[in-house]
């Protein structure tokens, strides 16, 4: 690989890829800041376009005037390449990385990008579970609904179920109500004094998690555990939902019907390991069992050279985020030979944030009786249509785990790549998720993969 | 006490199963994993006449393409797969293939196999390639067309066999025992017994050693040697097309040679089919890397760019994953079919290298005939595991 390459590539333009790009900036490193999004920022920071003359472009953020500072520094001193994404890492026998990225939209072209360390800083996504009529037009995940909120600054329908597990509930709900529409419920699978007791909550949260509750009972609107959207009706659209109020295990004991035309529906968050596993870095199993990149204390993976950091390492909010990318950044420095004076404080705010979060994640597990909820022609993957019986008798014919059943009956085998379905295939597998192999992480054509490894010098870095 | 027990749920053992069991035997059958989760698993599901060179493997690939098509009309016409959540069974589909020549050169040689390999076939001049393919690359200096070569789905083959052999030969049991892993032999003085299991001891009259690219580690559990190695292979997966591009296995004469090279270097050459799932189907490339599973950027664009080369179209159509897989490789190309003298009552059906699945009915029912103690329809003698002390002497 010709031309040269930047000392630092930050693959993810949330609060980890931020921090850890200023930190690096500052520590005097060249760093590429690479983002598939329009605007910096990720999912946490996602704000409306200039062109929408937000009057209050924060919107429903906490701590968006210290994102924008963070954002204009790392701006001022990074190269940003906004609309950048990443369908591959490649890494050479030198050690320099090649992040291999798809630019623009309908004429998209390749670009090559390369450095001698990569930060892999590219977040996590929902976990989704199936259920009758997760497929209706009006069934959305709660980061999709929280996306067009903050995105778009449109809330998502008229009248909101919002439902699930986690945390992430309650700012979603409040966030809807506060936009105007009409929630009518926000309903949290587990028992709420289980999660209280085990999540060891922490002053600030609690004062967070007051706040959105005090939205809700502002709007009125019921926040209930103990309770979950076991089937989505409508014809063409959604309608109205089945809720019912579940056992310890997810099992419904009593149901009622409630009529809605949108509903956010979230188990969680699943860290995306694309880049990681493409490189081969070792992962583990997080908090939660689902799997997480396996890093040291400075935030570096297996894999020479290269480090990971928010919720690649476990999914863990922004805060969290933040100290670890502020961290992974330090550490490609001095392991680039720059002077970096230490910082324990960041150290021991990481670990007291990430044993918070840890907790947090056990104190919201996915039960299995979530897998009681489907029915025959309950399709598992919605990308290759395989409804649940398909996957019921690719178990009969042997398939002991998700690669097998994927092998037999195709969930995961279409466009999004399980990205949607692989935890719940995992399950219905009866093991617990194993991290993704996605040598694609975004669809390529083939003359650009073809050309991959040698992109017209003009392409190279600047 | 099962008769057989056979190590093994890819392919080749799943058919060693079924043509066992139809012989009247009670069979089970050891998994480690699950059903196909081997090579059989990361596979094109190739069923090729048109890649063998005249001789041993080739008879062998005669009988099997045979025996696939009476697998297919016995078990899945007419829908018979049926009540089944797979009503297309494992898509049996007899497609051909196109072989094509880049240069007259090739093109002579490629006419020379033909004749020489005594198949159903059609030489194809320069102009009569757009008849076969309309979208193949023009000047191209012709091809053969084998009406023989087919295309199954190979996971659901292996699973489904198992099925069909279980429900169908009410004389013989078969019984499918995955997540059992085989860690020793039973023995009596040199004679195989059984197999010890992670679950527990299984005694059988026989045991058949169709553990593929893993049958060199199960046949050292005996104390015995079988020189079979991985040698991996890529596969790229385009998204689902509208319309198919392709119409049959197509693939340049280059494939030919690098099937029968020995080299443990990466080698090349364009394989491209497409699927009833719509998507196409991208290879192959061959090398001895042990079992290496992170993806090859180089190897990948490799296969790309080999593709593109054969069908333009192929260059603005999107790819979405790609797959790898160890074929188990023996030094001289042939599988190793049949009893082993060294241990009696230990049979191997493995190291198929990249025609496994292809293979696999004609040695299963070879398997079954010599477990029968019936004369074999194919010599044995170029498959038997003896060869390879025969070489060393």
């Amino acid at each position: 690989m010709s031309g040269t390459p930047y000392d630092l590539a930050v693959v993810g333009g949330g609060p980890a890829g931020l921090a850890g790009a200023a930190a690096a900036t500052r520590a005097g490193l060249r760093v590429a800041l690479i983002d598939g999004g329009a605007r910096l920022g990720g999912q946490y920071f996602r704000h409306p376009a200039e062109g929408l003359h937000a009057a209050n472009p924060a919107g429903p953020h906490h701590g968006f005037a210290r994102f924008t500072r963070l954002r204009e520094g790392v701006s001022e001193r990074a190269e940003v390449f906004t609309r950048h994404r990443v369908w591959s890492v490649e890494r050479g026998e030198d050690g320099t990385v090649a992040v291999h990225c798809l630019v623009g939209d309908r004429e998209e072209r390749p670009r090559a990008i390369t450095a001698r360390r990569l930060l892999i800083a590219t977040g996590a996504y929902d976990r989704s579970l199936p259920f009758p009529g997760w497929d209706l037009p009006g069934v959305l995940t709660a980061g999709g609904a929280q996306a067009l909120l903050k995105g778009d600054l449109v809330t998502a329908g008229r009248r909101v179920v919002v439902a699930g597990t986690g945390p992430f509930l309650l700012p979603v709900g409040a966030g809807l109500a506060a936009a105007g529409a009409r929630v009518l419920g926000v309903f949290e699978a587990a028992a709420l004094p289980g999660v209280a007791r085990r999540a060891r909550l922490t002053p600030g949260k609690v004062a967070e998690a007051a706040g959105y509750a005090l939205t809700l009972a502002r709007h009125r609107t019921p926040f209930r555990g103990g309770h979950a959207v076991i089937a989505a009706h409508g014809g063409t659209e959604l309608t109205h939902v089945t809720l019912a109020q579940v056992d310890a295990d997810w099992h419904p004991l009593r149901t009622r019907v409630i009529a809605c035309d949108t509903l956010a529906v979230g188990y969680g968050f699943v860290a995306q390991l694309d880049l990681p596993v493409q490189l081969g870095c070792a992962t583990v199993p997080g908090a939660d069992g689902d799997p997480v990149v396996a890093v040291d204390a400075g935030l570096r993976t297996s894999v020479p050279g290269v480090y990971a950091a928010g919720e690649t390492t476990g999914v863990g909010g922004s805060e969290l985020a933040e100290v670890e990318g502020l961290i992974a950044g330090r550490t490609a420095a001095a392991d680039l030979g720059r002077a970096v004076a230490p910082a324990p404080a960041l150290s021991a705010r990481r670990d007291r944030l990430a044993a918070f979060a840890a907790a947090l994640a056990r104190a919201y597990p996915v039960r299995d009786g979530w897998m009681g909820w489907l029915r025959p022609d309950t399709l598992v993957c919605r990308c290759e249509e395989v409804p649940y019986a398909r996957v019921v008798e690719a178990r009969e014919l042997g398939a002991r785990d998700a690669r097998a059943v994927k092998l037999l009956a195709r969930p995961g085998m279409g466009w999004c790549q399980g990205r949607v379905c692989g935890h719940a295939v995992a399950r219905l597998a009866g093991e617990t998720p194993r991290p993704p192999r996605r040598p694609f992480a975004q669809p390529v054509r083939l003359g650009d993969l073809a050309a991959s490894g040698a992109e017209p010098s003009d392409e190279r870095n600047p | 006490m099962p008769d057989v027990v056979v190590i093994g749920a890819g392919v080749v053992g799943a058919a060693c199963a079924y043509y066992a069991a139809r012989a009247g035997f009670d069979v089970t059958v050891v998994e480690r994993g699950s059903v196909a989760s081997g090579t059989t698993g990361a596979g094109e599901g190739n069923v090729l006449v048109s890649d063998k060179e005249p001789g041993p493997e080739l008879d062998l690939a005669v009988l099997s393409n045979g025996l696939w098509r009476e697998l297919a009309a016995t078990h899945e016409a007419g829908g018979r797969a049926g009540e089944s959540a797979f009503p297309a069974g494992f898509e049996f589909e007899a497609k051909g293939g196109l072989v094509v020549a880049e240069t007259d050169e090739v093109r002579a040689a490629l006419n020379a196999l033909a004749a020489a390999q005594g198949l159903d076939h059609v030489v194809a001049g320069p102009d009569d390639l757009p008849g076969y393919e309309p979208h193949l690359a023009p000047g191209l200096a012709g091809g053969v067309f084998y009406p023989q070569d087919a295309q199954v789905q190979p996971m659901l083959a292996a699973a489904l066999l198992l099925r069909y052999g279980a429900a169908r030969f009410g004389h013989g049991k078969l019984t499918l025992r995955t997540g059992t892993a085989v860690t020793g032999f039973l023995r009596a003085g040199d004679r195989v017994t059984g197999v010890r299991t992670t679950a527990g001891d299984i005694l059988a009259g026989a045991v058949v050693n169709a553990a593929g690219t893993w049958g060199g580690e199960v046949a050292a559990l005996a104390g015995l040697e079988l020189p079979i190695l991985p040698r991996r292979g890529f596969i790229l997966v385009t998204e689902p097309l509208p319309r198919p591009l392709i119409r049959h296995k197509v693939y340049t004469a280059a494939y030919v040679t690098n099937v029968a090279s020995g080299s443990a270097g990466l080698e090349t050459s364009a394989v491209v089919e497409g699927t009833p799932a719509g998507t196409v189907l991208i290879g192959a490339s061959r090398e001895r890397v042990g079992f290496d599973r992170t993806p090859s950027p180089p190897v990948l664009r490799r296969l790309a760019a080999q593709a593109i080369a054969l069908f333009p179209a192929l260059a603005a159509t999107k790819v979405i994953r790609s797959y790898c897989g160890f074929r188990p490789y023996c030094p001289d190309h042939l599988p190793v079919i049949g009893p082993d003298p060294r241990a009696p009552g230990l049979h191997h059906a493995c190291g198929h290298e990249g025609a496994g699945i292809g293979l696999a009915p004609a040695t299963g029912h070879l398997i079954a005939q010599s477990l029968g103690g019936d004369r074999p329809d194919l010599d044995l003698a170029p498959f038997l595991p003896d060869r390879f002390a025969a070489e060393r002497r």
